[in-house]
């Protein structure tokens, strides 16, 4: 039997299956398995129960992740200026800041400074160890942790800019804070806030760590709910989802700040 | 005005500047031209210490530059720069490019600076451009921009670092208009430039320089018309065609 030649399927089949591959199917398939779940928080009690056990820790998320990002984004600008100074003693603190909180797992590094470090600072200030509520030291944890990525961030959008605008803008008599401030950090913000939006869904994922250290997140109710009621799948589920809603919606406001800044810059 | 005794500039093992010296009076225009590589634009970088002299002395209106770091910035503010690249600032507008540094330097307030500025621009001829970002305008509008904003700031010296060398052609006369008529107001100038119409007509001193060295000096019509060392001849025969 002659085997029939491709040409033969006709060009609006083709046309329909070209289109079919271009939905974002990806986007599709989670959105399918939110609607599952979504069933189920509404018609069974296990998931319904989870939720709303779950649903008390998103604010304690939510503002975790905000604030740590805050801290992170003023050390960042503080210690990228560092990174490119030309004085040793301020160049070699920022890098000696970068090299250790980027070279230590983020979970040590959470352990670190909430347990090794807070204590002490604590004590000198002369707070008792004990009343110094957890989530703080969460708090500072992930800022310090995330303000040496952050500071490379900068780092990179400072350096990115050409030196001709640093030398247009000393050669008009700016001194270098003022080149700084008017001229280069303007325009190097303008660069890296993609990547500065990405952090920020990072650390709102990392934010999950903080569940070590007692606070109540919503991934530290989860793990307790757990292993308290056995119902691994369905409060992993739950947890699981609520992270890649949050995630996902964060990253297309991204990508939208990044389609809005991409259009101006022409 | 301007005196330059000694210049020495070493990149590393490269002597980019070799014992330089020159004087520039006040209101007078000097033209440096030179090969690729002759080290005159690094000479011009130093009067405003964008480079740092690796020995020599540098005297501008008075003040040691070479050495002053102090009171470097006051000291820029005197001598303006016009760069190849023109770098304007491209998020700010002409007018905001040309108002920024005197706000903030000067300390002029927002009215005195907005009025300068259109003043500026419309001396080098493009006032309805104030309110344009540097991407909407042309390489020509753009330098002008950058010359505006570098008048501004009333310097008492103007360099020029091959102004008009990233120009399409047909921009570069509007470039060379501006430049001959702040000649001829009597601002004190230092040009380097490839432009050798400019240097005859506008040039009180013609510099030719080569490998870091001054070659040859002399006035225009006398330079053109004669050189007197090889070096110089055999690049006006490369030039003028």
């Amino acid at each position: 039997m002659a085997t029939i030649p491709s040409s033969a399927k006709s060009s609006t089949q083709n046309q329909f299956v070209g289109k079919l591959s271009q939905l974002p199917w990806w986007l599709i398939i989670i959105i399918l398995a939110g609607l599952v779940l979504f069933y189920n928080f509404l018609s069974n009690e296990t998931y319904v129960a989870i939720l709303s056990r779950l649903r008390s820790g998103i604010v304690l998320t939510i503002v975790v992740s905000l604030v740590s990002y805050a801290i992170a984004l003023v050390i960042g600008l503080i210690v990228g200026l560092g990174r490119v100074s030309k004085n040793p003693i301020i160049y070699n603190l920022a890098t000696l800041y970068v090299q250790i909180v980027r070279g230590v797992p983020m979970l040590v590094l959470i352990f670190y400074i909430a347990l090794v470090l807070i204590p002490p600072i604590l004590q000198l200030l002369g707070v008792r160890p004990g009343t110094f509520d957890f989530s703080f030291r969460a708090v500072i944890a992930l800022a310090v942790a995330y303000g040496g990525f952050e500071a490379e961030t900068f780092r990179a959008g400072i350096q990115s800019i050409g030196r001709g605008q640093m030398e247009a803008a000393r050669s008009l008599g700016m001194s270098y804070p003022q080149a700084m401030r008017y001229i280069i950090l303007p325009q190097a913000v303008r660069r890296i806030l993609p990547p500065l939006g990405n952090d920020f869904i990072s650390i709102m994922k990392d934010s999950s760590l903080v569940s070590v250290l007692g606070v109540n997140d919503i991934t530290n109710i989860a793990r307790l709910y757990a292993s308290k009621y056995f119902h691994y799948p369905e409060t992993y589920n739950t947890l699981a989802f609520m992270y890649l809603a949050m995630t996902l919606i964060l990253s297309l406001i991204v990508k939208a700040i990044e389609n809005r800044l991409a259009k101006s810059s022409q | 005005m301007i005196e330059i005794k000694n210049l020495v500039k070493q990149f590393g093992k490269l002597q980019a500047v070799d014992d330089v010296s020159l004087t520039v009076g006040k209101g007078k225009v000097v033209v440096i031209i030179g090969p690729s590589g002759s080290g005159k634009s690094t000479v011009l970088r130093c009067i405003n210490h964008l480079e740092v002299p690796t020995s020599g002395e540098i005297i501008v209106d008075g003040i040691v530059v070479s050495q002053n770091h102090k009171n470097i910035n006051a000291i820029r503010a005197e001598i303006g720069m016009v760069f190849q690249q023109f770098n304007l600032f491209p998020h700010l507008t002409a007018i905001e490019n040309i108002m920024l540094a005197q706000r903030i330097v000067r300390g002029r307030g927002q009215d005195e600076a907005r009025k300068m500025a259109m003043q500026q621009l419309e001396r080098v001829g493009i006032p309805e451009k104030a309110s344009a970002y540097p991407s909407q305008l042309s390489g020509g509008q753009q330098q002008r921009v950058a010359i505006a904003r570098a008048l501004a700031m009333n310097p008492k010296i103007m360099l020029f670092d091959e102004p008009t060398s990233a120009l399409d052609p047909e921009m570069i006369k509007e470039v060379l208009d501006v430049m001959m008529e702040l000649a001829k107001s009597g601002m004190t100038m230092i040009c380097v430039t490839h432009e050798m119409g400019f240097a005859r007509n506008a040039a009180d001193e013609v510099i030719f320089m080569d490998h870091g060295k001054i070659v040859e000096r002399n006035t225009p019509e006398a330079f053109f018309a004669n050189p007197n060392e090889a070096r110089a001849q055999a690049f006006l025969r490369q030039i003028l065609h």
